[in-house]
């Protein structure tokens, strides 16, 4: 039997290994090229779920008559046409109606962000008795939804008089704060406008956690700071506590201006005037459009519609694109994770 | 010259926390505790519609109402079970699925962010009145048929997968008929799982992303495969957050589910106002206990880090 040299040896020995490294290498490579692919595809198809409806509206509301039945357009139209946008428009009084739904949803988020950063900051930084049975509200607020009291929550704002106090200056008399008659004060805002000024707004049981989250994880020294050199509790609260939380601001920011704006429930209860509420305008413009225009067709007074969907929808998009980077990459320093 | 308070710093810390906190209490006391008590009222007595001042009177009728709203009512009992029955489904897969998504969404790819703001543009866009707008405007072209079965009509052509095939062919194989009808069930109401995610997936990316890469590195020199990290250092680390979002996805599909709906037209279109307090009220209760028991289940297995 020949002996091989060392180097020959040496050389049988490690080509194998040599090969098994690279095959480890291949197969590395093809599961990773395997999970980029699959992940890909399952991105891809669910994004499409999502997004499909929407880019069937945006298409939809630019097709004119002809479009509409032609059996070759599919998503993009041959003669567009600006038409159902104008009409939407005067329709739902668009601009108008817009501009008082703007201010009460911001003016809403502006009285939310302002309460419930007290409040979480009040439970997150000071000792008090009951403190935990009151947080315990917090949480019940959370899980029990006021869609279980709104009976008497109608009944309390038909009848608004709360420890006798509306009736000292109206002569013992209760007021009517609910919109719907043509004397409503204000358009039936006041209920929510109060409810968010007491803390008790439309989901406002999760800012308050999310404050609290927030404020307890920052470190004390700088309350201490603060206090040394002579700052009082609200100028802390204001012009310290708050500009570090930005990233819980955001958030609920974000969350406090989509959920009012689609809100529906508040808006139904409170009985809250169409000339302030978008969503009213959406619900009634199909109907409108056939029987102030004659647009009988439904196939066509449906493109009205999907008309009126993309505007309004597009200021709270806007919105999103705007603060969707600080808000989804803020969200994990915001609070709610803790 | 000034008087010296009397009140330590503790004290006056307490106090001040108190005032900050005010707000909160005064509405939660009008408006959470005082509408409990009045539901409670409401639901223990008859309602009966005056003309005049008040409206209505209250005349004390024991448990009548919930005899009536079990016993004699003609939906209430089967809304309720498939409300609750419907949430549990619901959670499971949209916790299950919220869940996959973020540890997808989590991973570095090109075009991450846009893929991040695409999932939780539902969230944004959720507007009931738009949808029943649509709702509307479809019902109103096939003229009253009702639109999921046209889909269900074009599904069943020649072109697309034949759905049934696939059914037959797992029932063959022995799977049994209950798995394949959840599964099948969960494939057809996709959209609406992913509709409802958003926050879920939103919370658990956060929650991702603050687990500390030391724990990674360490698992990894250890020698563990992707699998086991996944359950021994993903999972636990993301554990606290589950309750979190089964209480939100709960309490989330409870606000839309045809029980509360019931509630809302038994007051406002009936007028009556002590059923509608029943409704309610058991609602809330059966939701409670269904948060209570998922999340003494949950906590079990929970591991927290701190």
């Amino acid at each position: 039997m020949e002996r091989l040299s060392f180097k020959d040896r040496v050389k049988a020995k490690y080509a194998d290994k040599h090969f098994t490294n690279e095959r480890q290498r291949v197969l590395r490579q093809g599961k990773s090229l395997l999970m980029a692919l699959f992940r890909t595809a399952l991105i891809l198809g669910l994004s499409y779920v999502i997004l499909g409806p929407l880019i069937g509206i945006v298409a939809n509301s630019f097709f004119s008559n002809a479009d509409k039945y032609s059996p070759i357009v599919y998503l993009i139209p041959q003669n567009p046409t600006l038409e159902r946008y104008e009409l939407a428009i005067i329709r739902m009084d668009y601009w108008n109606v817009m501009r008082n739904m703007l201010f009460y949803v911001v003016g809403l988020t502006v009285i939310q962000l302002m309460v419930c950063s007290m409040v979480g900051y009040g439970f997150a930084r000071h000792n008090f008795p009951l403190k935990k049975i009151l947080f315990a509200c917090v949480v019940i607020m959370i899980v029990i939804p006021s869609h279980t009291v709104m009976l008497p929550l109608y009944t309390t704002f038909m009848d608004f008089n709360p420890f006798g106090l509306v009736g000292l200056f109206n002569g013992g008399e209760s007021v009517n704060l609910l919109g719907g008659g043509s004397n409503a004060i204000a358009g039936g805002t006041l209920p929510v406008i109060i409810m968010s000024l007491l803390g008790t707004g439309l989901r406002a049981g999760l800012y308050i956690y999310i404050f609290n989250q927030f404020f307890r994880g920052l470190p004390k020294e700088i309350e201490e700071a603060a206090s040394i050199d002579g700052a009082g509790s609200l100028y802390t609260y204001f012009f310290i506590m708050m500009p570090n939380a930005m990233p819980s601001i955001i958030t609920v920011t974000i969350f406090s201006i989509v959920w009012q704006y689609n809100d529906t429930f508040f808006s139904n209860l409170f009985l809250i005037s169409p000339d302030i509420l978008i969503s009213k305008q959406i619900t009634s413009l199909q109907a409108n459009i056939q029987n102030l225009d004659q647009v009988f067709d439904p196939a066509i007074s449906s493109l009205y519609l999907y008309a009126g969907i993309v505007l309004v929808i597009i200021p709270i998009i806007l919105l999103y694109i705007l603060l969707q980077k600080q808000f989804i990459e803020g969200v994990e320093r915001s609070g709610i994770v803790g | 010259m000034k008087t010296r308070s009397k009140l330590t710093l503790e004290h006056k810390k307490s106090i001040k926390g108190l005032l900050f906190i005010s707000p909160f209490i005064l509405g939660f006391v009008i408006f959470y505790l005082r509408s409990l008590i009045m539901t409670i009222q409401f639901s223990l007595s008859e309602t009966i519609m005056t003309p005049g001042e008040a409206g209505h009177e209250l005349k004390w009728v024991g448990l009548e109402n919930f005899r009536f709203a079990f016993t004699e009512h003609g939906s209430f009992n089967q809304q309720l079970t498939s409300s609750l029955l419907d949430m549990s489904v619901d959670v499971l897969l949209i916790i299950f699925f919220s869940l996959f998504m973020a540890i997808l969404l989590n991973q570095k790819f090109r075009g991450r962010t846009l893929a991040r703001a695409i999932f939780f543009l539902p969230v944004i866009l959720n507007s009931e009145a738009i949808f029943v707008a649509t709702t509307m405007a479809r019902a109103m072209m096939m003229g009253g048929m009702s639109p999921v079965s046209a889909d269900v009509v074009q599904a069943a052509g020649t072109s697309g997968p034949n759905m049934m095939y696939y059914i037959y062919m797992f029932n063959e194989l022995g799977l049994p008929i209950d798995l394949i009808d959840y599964v099948v069930e969960a494939v057809m109401r996709i959209n609406v799982i992913i509709t409802a995610s958003g926050v879920q997936m939103i919370i658990f990316i956060a929650a991702l992303q603050s687990i500390s890469p030391a724990l990674y590195e360490v698992a990894k020199i250890e020698g563990a495969t992707p699998y086991e990290t996944f359950w021994k250092v993903t999972f636990p680390m993301v554990s606290p957050l589950i309750i979190t979002n089964v209480v939100y996805t709960v309490v989330d599909s409870f606000i839309k589910s045809p029980v509360v709906r019931l509630s809302y037209d038994t007051i406002f279109q009936q007028h009556n106002f002590s059923l509608g307090s029943v409704f309610s009220l058991v609602s809330m209760l059966a939701v409670c206990l269904l948060l209570f028991v998922s999340c003494a289940l949950i906590s079990k297995r929970t591991y927290y880090h701190n």
